[in-house]
């Protein structure tokens, strides 16, 4: 059969795109006035990460599609050992262990870890007789999920590790049961509705919600019991969350919550980051400051404006147009891989394009959310935009990986669903 | 089983997040317009530039007061002193580190606009030292700002003196042009000239980093305004004829004003004793304030246009005029004096001369029984119902030779002086139960009456122009500003006609010819005088002299009081007589009496011995 290897030039364009971006954004953050041009300081480094994973990812398509299939369980044990070194060998950066020093760079082995653990759960979802409903598929599949996981806590970066929880979308798409996900979205929604009402009020609402539902149905018996029983556990769910709230939780942890949920404010200790975020997007307009021209992030005013907090230069210095230009691009390239992935004749390719769709929306979802104050700060990085080498590398090639895939889809024979 | 579906629930998702972040940043970005200010308010510093404040010069365009820089150290606020060697830092500034702490907590205390003031009036050395490190200590820089300083210790009260805007005057303004900090004139001519003399202050907009470190200018300095000079002010002292008079004072408690009649400029005002104006300037005054005060002698009281003297026989002249004017007496008019004024059984005296006085000679020998009498025939004149009419008449005279009210000087302090209403007199002896014989006194200028010096020398000036006067005023021109402000150019009359005053001239010429001045007159200048001896129930009498000159084109008309001295021909009128020479001749060859005359002046210490043990300051020390 005739093979041609077809590159998605919608995908790689704006991947292009969002890689320019990201390198200006990295110019402007972290120059001062003349001081250094594009190709020296951070913006510099970031070239050349993002020159090495082009590279790498130019490789990948030379390679026989095959090649990830067969390495995906080498390459996800590979990055597992790395994820135990770092607890031994990693040097401590802003009270987290998560670096290893190699001469002058550091790597951060984390943000390797969803890549192999993609390959991981591709493999292990493609394999054949493969179901949520076996008992020993989900286990195996926990584990694949929660060994990265537990690793990257023990290292104390918990924003690196909740990005793992981008993999449920991927499970749902592959036949997860979706009451685990309206599980999900209802437990956030009662942790939330409970911090900003209390337990007592939410109690209160749901006993009413409940009283009103009777009225309504109190002929159905059969509706009636497990109702109540969702009532009650609601109810306990509450409580529980109030607890863990008052008691359990770190201070600076319960602040970081309250902040976003707009409960206190608190501009000058956990509150600050968000604040002048905010600040220096909203100060941005509708064209913004001016590339190079932002006076917020000239000032050195927002911690981490580089990495976690990038989207701040951009919302400053492009203003409406620029930034929701970004957002933009973001989701067209995630619908994007969407497609790509629906399209792969092979579920291990579609499993893979789709776990790196969604590992974008959450970093996506929660950065820039973050930025703007309606997520937690959670440190997680813009993905191709933010500073920093290991995610540049990880994402690029991530990105590399999931063309090379789609590119040889033809040569894939069978459509599995 | 195929759950591609489940996709589209997953596109829609990605969809709605995107929209929510596009809709939030419009939100923050386009519609509240409140980041964008707080933004500007946290990166954006506007830093003022002081202009230079308007020169002051003299009538002959010498330099009496110029500008002095003085530094201030400040901090940009939110003030967070990162990484910077603070035993070094104590070491440059000269302060102790316990100090260095206490005004770091005022500082932080205290701040406005995004900075705050951590030390104040930097001396000269300590900047130069700092000035060229401070990039070593991010969020301090340093605010220039331009304090006074002097040429001549002189003139004190005239000039005035600068001050830090009070919260007061900055709540008070009306166009918002000052802040808080700013210096302004508050006292003296810094003060009435304030608009002119302070020019218009600049701006520059800058973006600073959470350090306050300058990180470039803003718009390319769109916003900028370039600071405007203040206008040199001319004034019409005369510098030598002032400095010249406060010689003559020094070691006297008293007040000399010079006008000149022709224009009510005036060419000295001085009040002894004074103060220096530097040791008055923003970095000196702390040091010197409370030790003014404290001073019996006064020295910040200036008692050329403050303090009210009973002028005793320097009135006779105008009582003369008032008494030719409303028909009391006639230029020929001759009243015999025994040497007292019997008023029933009160006697009042006389000095020894003549028998027969004349209009000319009550002047020139200061017969006080001719007044007494010229006074009873205007208060028991047909022409008035009663005393009190007759009072009011004489009152509304005196009024219009500036007395009873300001003038309207611009000199700081200025008292209306005394002069009462009938009602006073009412209230004290009861209505319609007083008559001439009360207030007699008055004739001879004693009694309920005070006149400030400038006063008394617009009645010299008045005289000297027969019948009218300009406001006496201490500006000359102000740099491109075509005239003085307008009440200084406006001639009042007085209700004395012009014609009245010849014998009163005579009368005053005399004074000097062969009166009771005849002593220290000066040869080739006809100086139309009158001394006078103000009884004093506090101490000695005061001497005080009014006078102008030359009688036929009067230049200058001057009064003197020098308190506490004894007779006013001892030590008044030689003062005025010597600075009246030195204006009209400034290149007269000293003559031997003159140069004796100056001597006794200058040497002769009248400071009253109860304030002598007391008084704290030399103020002519230097």
């Amino acid at each position: 059969m005739q093979t041609k290897s077809r590159i998605d030039i919608i995908a790689t364009f704006l991947f292009v795109c969002i890689a320019i971006l990201g390198i200006s954004s990295v110019y402007s953050a972290t120059s001062e006035f003349g001081v250094f041009s594009l190709f020296e300081g951070r913006s510099g480094k970031q070239m050349m990460f993002l020159g090495i994973a082009i590279f790498i990812g130019l490789i990948f398509l030379l390679l026989n599609s095959n090649f990830f299939e067969i390495f995906s369980w080498p390459i996800y044990g590979a990055i597992m050992l790395l994820l135990v070194a770092v607890l031994f060998v990693g040097s401590d950066i802003n009270g987290a262990r998560s670096w290893i020093k190699i001469g002058s760079f550091s790597i951060q082995p984390a943000e390797f870890a969803k890549y192999g653990t993609a390959f991981a759960i591709s493999s292990l979802l493609s394999t054949i007789g493969f179901s949520f409903s076996k008992k020993s598929d989900i286990l195996k599949l926990a584990v694949v999920i929660l060994l990265p996981m537990g690793l990257i806590i023990l290292q104390g970066d918990t924003g690196s590790a909740l990005v793992f929880s981008s993999f449920i979308l991927v499970f749902y798409r592959e036949g997860l049961s979706p009451l685990l996900l309206v599980l999900g979205i209802s437990i956030i929604a009662i942790f939330v509705i409970t911090l900003i009402y209390g337990s007592l009020v939410f109690s209160v609402a749901m006993i009413v919600i409940l009283a009103v539902f009777f009225a309504f149905t109190y002929t159905n018996k059969k509706i009636l019991i497990p109702s109540i029983l969702i009532i009650i556990l609601t109810i306990l769910l509450s409580l529980s969350v109030q607890f863990l709230f008052d008691n359990v939780l770190q201070d600076h942890q319960k602040k970081r919550i309250q902040v976003t949920l707009n409960l206190i404010e608190d501009n000058q200790g956990a509150g600050y980051n968000v604040n002048q975020s905010k600040i220096a997007i909203g100060s941005g307009g509708w064209s913004g400051k001016g590339f190079l021209n932002g006076s917020h992030t000239k000032g050195d005013f927002i911690p981490e404006q580089a990495t976690d907090f990038i989207f701040c230069t951009i919302g400053e210095e492009g203003g409406w147009i620029v930034s929701s230009s970004a957002i933009l691009l973001f989701v067209l390239l995630i619908l994007r891989l969407y497609h790509m992935a629906n399209r792969a004749k092979k579920k291990y390719k579609r499993v893979f394009i789709f776990s790196l769709a969604s590992i974008l929306f959450f970093h996506l979802t929660i950065n820039v959310g973050m930025t703007i104050g309606i997520m937690p700060v959670i440190g997680i990085p813009l993905p191709f935009i933010s500073y920093g080498g290991s995610s540049i590398l990880s994402f690029t090639v991530f990105m590399f990986t999931a063309l090379k895939m789609d590119a040889s889809r033809d040569e894939d024979l069978t459509s599995e669903y | 089983m195929n759950f591609r579906f489940r996709s589209y629930y997953i596109y829609a998702a990605v969809v709605i997040i995107g929209l929510v972040y596009i809709l939030r940043l419009l939100e923050i970005q386009v519609l509240d317009d409140k980041y964008s200010l707080i933004a500007e308010k946290i990166s954006l510093r506007k830093q003022t530039i002081y202009p230079q404040r308007g020169l002051i010069l003299d009538r002959n365009k010498k330099l009496m007061v110029y500008n002095e820089p003085v530094y201030d150290l400040m901090l940009s606020v939110p003030i967070k002193l990162h990484d910077i060697d603070t035993s070094e830092f104590c070491r440059l500034v000269e302060i102790e580190r316990t100090e260095f702490d206490t005004r770091l907590e005022k500082a932080k205390k205290t701040a406005y606009h995004g900075k705050s003031i951590f030390m104040k009036n930097v001396s000269n050395v300590i900047f130069a030292r700092l000035q060229e490190r401070l990039y070593e200590y991010k969020g301090f820089f340093f605010e220039i700002r331009q304090d006074r300083n002097y040429k001549y210790n002189s003139s004190s009260h005239v000039l005035g003196y600068l001050g830090e805007i009070t919260r007061n005057d900055l709540e008070s303004q009306e166009e918002s042009y000052y802040e808080q900090g700013d210096f302004m004139g508050k006292n003296g001519i810094e003060k009435f000239y304030e608009e002119y003399l302070r020019g218009v202050k600049g701006e520059r907009y800058f973006y600073v980093d959470k350090f306050g470190v300058n990180k470039g200018v803003y718009q390319e300095g769109k916003l900028d305004v370039d600071p405007k000079d203040g206008r040199n002010l001319y004034l019409s002292l005369d510098i030598d004829l002032q400095q010249y008079g406060e010689g003559l004072l020094d070691n006297k408690m008293g007040s000399v004003v010079a006008l000149d009649p022709n224009t009510g400029e005036i060419l000295a005002l001085i009040s002894s004793p004074f103060f220096d104006p530097a040791n008055f300037n923003i970095q000196n005054r702390s040091k010197h304030y409370a030790k003014a005060l404290r001073d019996p002698t006064k020295p910040m009281f200036n008692r050329a246009v403050s303090a009210p003297y009973p002028p005793g026989s320097t009135f006779k002249p105008i009582m003369a005029l008032i008494g030719l004017q409303d028909g009391a007496i006639y230029p020929e008019t001759h009243f015999g004096c025994p040497g007292y004024y019997r008023l029933g059984r009160r006697i009042i005296k006389c000095h020894g001369h003549t028998f027969s006085t004349s209009l000319e000679r009550s002047i020139a020998t200061s017969c006080n029984t001719y007044y007494c009498n010229t006074f009873k025939a205007m208060m028991q004149s047909d022409k008035y119902a009663n005393t009190e009419a007759a009072y009011n008449s004489w009152r509304n005279y005196l009024e219009s030779f500036g007395l009873g009210n300001e003038l309207g000087v611009d000199v700081s302090g200025e008292f209306k002086g005394w002069l009462k209403e009938a009602s006073f007199y009412d209230r004290m002896h009861g209505k319609g139960s007083w008559n001439y014989a009360r207030i007699i006194s008055l004739s001879f200028g004693q009694g309920e009456l005070g006149m400030t010096p400038i006063q008394m020398a617009n009645i010299a000036a008045i005289i000297a122009n027969r019948g009218h006067y300009y406001t006496p005023h201490v500006v000359h021109h102000i740099e491109g500003v075509n005239e003085i402000p307008e009440k200084y150019r406006v001639k009042h009359r007085t209700m004395i006609s012009p014609n009245t005053f010849d014998p009163v001239i005579r009368g005053m010429l005399m004074v000097n010819e062969n009166g009771t001045a005849s002593g220290v007159s000066i040869k080739g200048i006809n100086i139309a005088g009158k001394t006078g001896t103000v009884q004093n129930p506090h101490g000695k009498n005061h001497a005080a002299y009014m006078a102008f000159a030359p009688a036929e084109n009067p230049r200058i008309a001057i009064a003197v009081i020098v308190e506490e001295a004894g007779y006013g021909a001892t030590w008044a009128a030689p003062i005025a007589n010597l600075m009246i020479e030195h204006y009209l001749k400034p290149d007269s060859v000293e003559v031997s009496s003159r140069t004796y005359l100056e001597t006794r002046l200058r040497e002769a210490n009248l400071i009253p011995e109860k304030f002598k043990q007391k008084s704290v300051t030399t103020p002519n020390a230097n």
